[in-house]
């Protein structure tokens, strides 16, 4: 057994190092040299086809030099605020004790504050039609989010392709749905349990596996039941998808115009929002139902055996934990709550096709459960907040929208490189409840 | 309760390719009793401890275990988290393997994974809260608080265990290695780094583990000072084989054993002669 020494972050870099002009010149001009061969290329040359098919190029010296000199400048800039900002030791730890237990104090308030808020968003938002829908679309990814933060926040198992329960979710409704015409109610219970026996089917092959492997093979894993989808054309249409999803009901009253409909019921004028503020409030009572459910199962031995395996995989073997079912169970659970979530999202769209469940979803919801902090259930909410509500946010950028976003998940990572919310809260205590800070808690191998 | 040796290593031998650690190694441990499994720097006394709780699948040999009332277990053949669960085995690690990111309370609670596990219906009737789990929980937060209070933890319950001392981190995971109920505990090396003070304190917690709780113990350690005042019986091993095996008393005046140290580290060797002072 081999002594390990808990890995310190890579921002968190050594105090030792000299901070000169000398140095700080040095490592701007570093930074301009790997500018400048990254984006010589990419910006430097710009190519299209030409009329007839033919390549046509033309070179774009003057915004190459431009990035690359604002890189210069940025680097500069960068090192300048490090040395202003104090003693280096990573951005994190800068922020001061007082800082700290006000942010907790306000963290204390933040959850039933915005709890509060999006119970209100139907009633607050209810002419404006686009907020309503990214609202709806937030609360799916928290959803997700939440779901994974279950797989690689609490267990600490590397999954990248998420998305394949998600997928199976979708499916498992579209197709009960529109085959045997079982309703959404019926079907939801259902593909959460079908994406749960997909997720342990997975986890059966590869949970011996750690780390870099585990995530290699949860990738291929999220690839092929996309490339299922497409190819087995008789059960799941191809790339044309299943179409005609039935809307949810309200308990088996239609959110129609027309007899029968729940306007007409109710004797209100009908009104398509009707719709969407119902799908609202689904979303929320799933993913209020994925939090409470989690919330419950970290306080309970099988909660607690997962972050003890995150923390620990060896001594959790010394203390008699069946490693494998406790991974499993990990990987079910995130699965089924994956599932729940494709179940919603196939009666939303009332379209489901392949293309919706490609990698690019697993590396999102992912991102908001590294970026929340994870294991947070709180950071992970917020995070989908940022990410999903930032990308529209960043709208009008057009083109450039990736690449501002991109920066600010670096800006975010090098001032919280452990999420947004980094500490951890005990399932038990005595007398009080300490949160504990993030450089002990460990983040998994595998 | 069962005449039988509560753990028997019948001709244990563990090769790693051509590496032979240990090398048919027969010895028994009685029942309620501190045996000390002593020897140079890599005699093998690792990959023993290693082999009686499942980490490596011994090449050939058996090790038997025995409970009070008589049930019997063959350890090389049992899955490693039954080593636990079913035999009732537990152990601490040379290199100290605590929950860092967990508090104190935490660490003891997990320890309790497998009937804590059982009381929460495989986690369904915990899910819903129901008053036998609480009740189970509640004994189990009992049962920690009792091992912390034993080991003199108990204000520090609710701190993370990455932040303790060193010393503490030891007696913290002896207490979560008793959190399990066992009925044979394994201690790597538990006094490595202690202080004199440390050290005593932790000489009279095994002897009251071994009275008062009538659990056998396995001890493996270097500080010949600790080996002598709290063991029964005394097994040394040098590359890999048994060379000797006795009373402290008997091990101390062994020339053999005196030479084995001699002939490997100094500074140890020195420890047994100042143990025989
Ligand atoms: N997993 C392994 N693979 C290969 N060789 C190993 C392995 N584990 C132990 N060994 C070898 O077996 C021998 C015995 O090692 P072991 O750790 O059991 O010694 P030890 O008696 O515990 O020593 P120490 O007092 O230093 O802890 C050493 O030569 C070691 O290199
Ligand atoms: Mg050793």
């Amino acid at each position: 057994m081999s002594a390990s020494l808990p890995p310190s972050s890579p921002f968190q870099s050594n105090g030792s190092e000299p901070v000169g002009a000398a140095f700080i010149l040095k490592k701007a001009v570093l930074s301009a040299l790997v500018a400048l061969g990254l984006f010589s290329l990419m910006v430097g040359v710009r190519t299209e086809a030409g009329q007839s098919g033919q390549l046509e190029y033309w070179t774009r010296f003057g915004e190459l030099a431009s990035l690359v000199g604002a890189v210069f400048v940025g680097s500069i800039a960068v090192e300048l605020l490090r040395l202003w900002l104090g003693p280096r030791g990573g951005f994190g730890s800068f922020v001061p004790a007082s800082v700290q237990s006000g942010l907790s104090v306000a963290g204390r308030y933040l959850a039933p504050a915005l709890l509060i808020f999006t119970f209100l968003v139907p009633v607050i938002f209810y002419n404006q039609r686009y907020i309503l829908d990214l609202g709806i679309l937030v609360l799916t990814y928290v959803m997700l989010g939440w779901g994974l933060n279950v797989v690689v926040g609490l267990a600490g198992l590397l999954d990248l392709g998420y998305v394949a329960f998600y997928a199976v979710g979708a499916y498992s409704y579209g197709l009960l749905s529109t085959t045997f015409g079982l309703s959404f109610w019926i079907c939801l219970p259902l593909a959460g349990i079908l994406a749960a026996f997909w997720g342990v089917l997975l986890g059966f092959p590869v949970l011996r596996l750690r780390g870099d492997y585990l995530a290699i093979v949860t990738l291929a894993f999220g690839e092929i039941i996309r490339l299922v989808l497409i190819n087995w054309q008789e059960v799941t249409g191809g790339p044309n998808g299943v179409s005609g999803i039935p809307r949810p009901t309200l308990f088996g009253i239609p959110l129609t115009p027309g007899e029968g409909g729940l306007a007409a019921m109710l004797g209100i004028p009908f009104s398509p929002t009707h719709r969407i503020v119902f799908l609202f409030y689904l979303i929320l009572a799933l993913a209020l139902l994925t939090n409470w459910v989690t919330i419950r199962l970290r306080r309970l031995p099988i909660g607690r055996a997962w972050e003890a395996l995150r923390e620990d995989e060896v001594a959790c073997r010394a203390l008699g934990i069946n490693i494998t079912t406790t991974k499993l169970t990990a990987f079910a659970t995130g699965a089924m709550f994956g599932g729940f979530a494709g179940a919603f999202f196939a009666t939303r769209q009332g379209f489901i096709s392949p293309e919706s469940f490609t990698f690019q979803e697993s590396a999102l919801v992912l991102a908001i459960v590294v970026l929340g902090g994870m294991g947070s259930q709180l950071g992970v909410a917020l995070a989908a907040l940022a990410m999903i509500g930032g990308f529209e946010l960043f709208r009008s950028l057009e083109v450039y929208r990736m690449l501002v976003f991109g920066l600010a998940m670096v800006l975010i990572m090098i001032w919280r490189p452990r999420g947004i919310v980094g500490h951890r809260a005990p399932t038990v205590f005595l007398e009080k409840s300490k949160s504990i800070s993030s450089d002990l808690v460990k983040e998994g191998h595998g | 309760m069962s005449s039988a040796p509560i753990l028997a290593l019948e001709n244990l031998t563990m090769r790693f390719g051509g590496i032979v650690a240990v090398n048919a190694l027969s010895f028994t441990a009685q029942r309620k009793q501190i045996t000390a499994l002593i020897g140079p720097n890599g005699a093998g006394k690792t990959t023993v401890f290693n082999c009686i709780t499942g980490f490596y699948k011994p090449t050939s040999g058996v090790i038997r275990l025995t409970h009070d009332d008589g049930a019997q277990f063959e350890m090389q053949k049992l899955k490693d988290y039954n080593i636990s669960k079913q035999a009732k085995v537990a152990r601490t690690f040379q290199n100290i393997r605590l929950f860092p990111g967990m508090t104190a309370l935490e660490n003891l609670m997990v320890a309790q994974h497998n009937a804590l596990m059982k009381a929460s219906g495989l986690t369904f009737l915990g899910l819903l809260g129901v008053p036998s789990w609480r009740a189970a929980e509640q004994s189990a937060i009992d049962n920690a608080v009792f091992w912390l209070k034993r080991v003199g933890l108990l204000d520090r319950a609710d701190d993370a265990a990455g932040n303790f001392a060193y010393g503490d981190q030891r007696r913290l995971e002896i207490a979560r290695a008793m959190c399990t109920g066992p009925a044979l505990l394994c201690l790597d090396e538990p006094a490595a780094g202690l202080n004199a003070r440390e050290s005593g304190a932790l000489n009279e917690l095994l002897l009251s583990i071994r009275s008062d709780h009538g659990t056998s113990i396995l001890l493996i350690e270097h500080d010949m000072s600790v080996v002598m005042e709290i063991s029964d019986r005394v097994v040394v091993m040098d590359y890999g084989v048994k060379i000797a095996e006795g009373t402290p008393r008997e091990i101390r005046d062994d020339p053999k054993v005196i030479a084995a140290y001699l002939g490997t580290d100094e500074e140890e060797a020195a420890a047994v002669m100042e143990a025989e002072a």
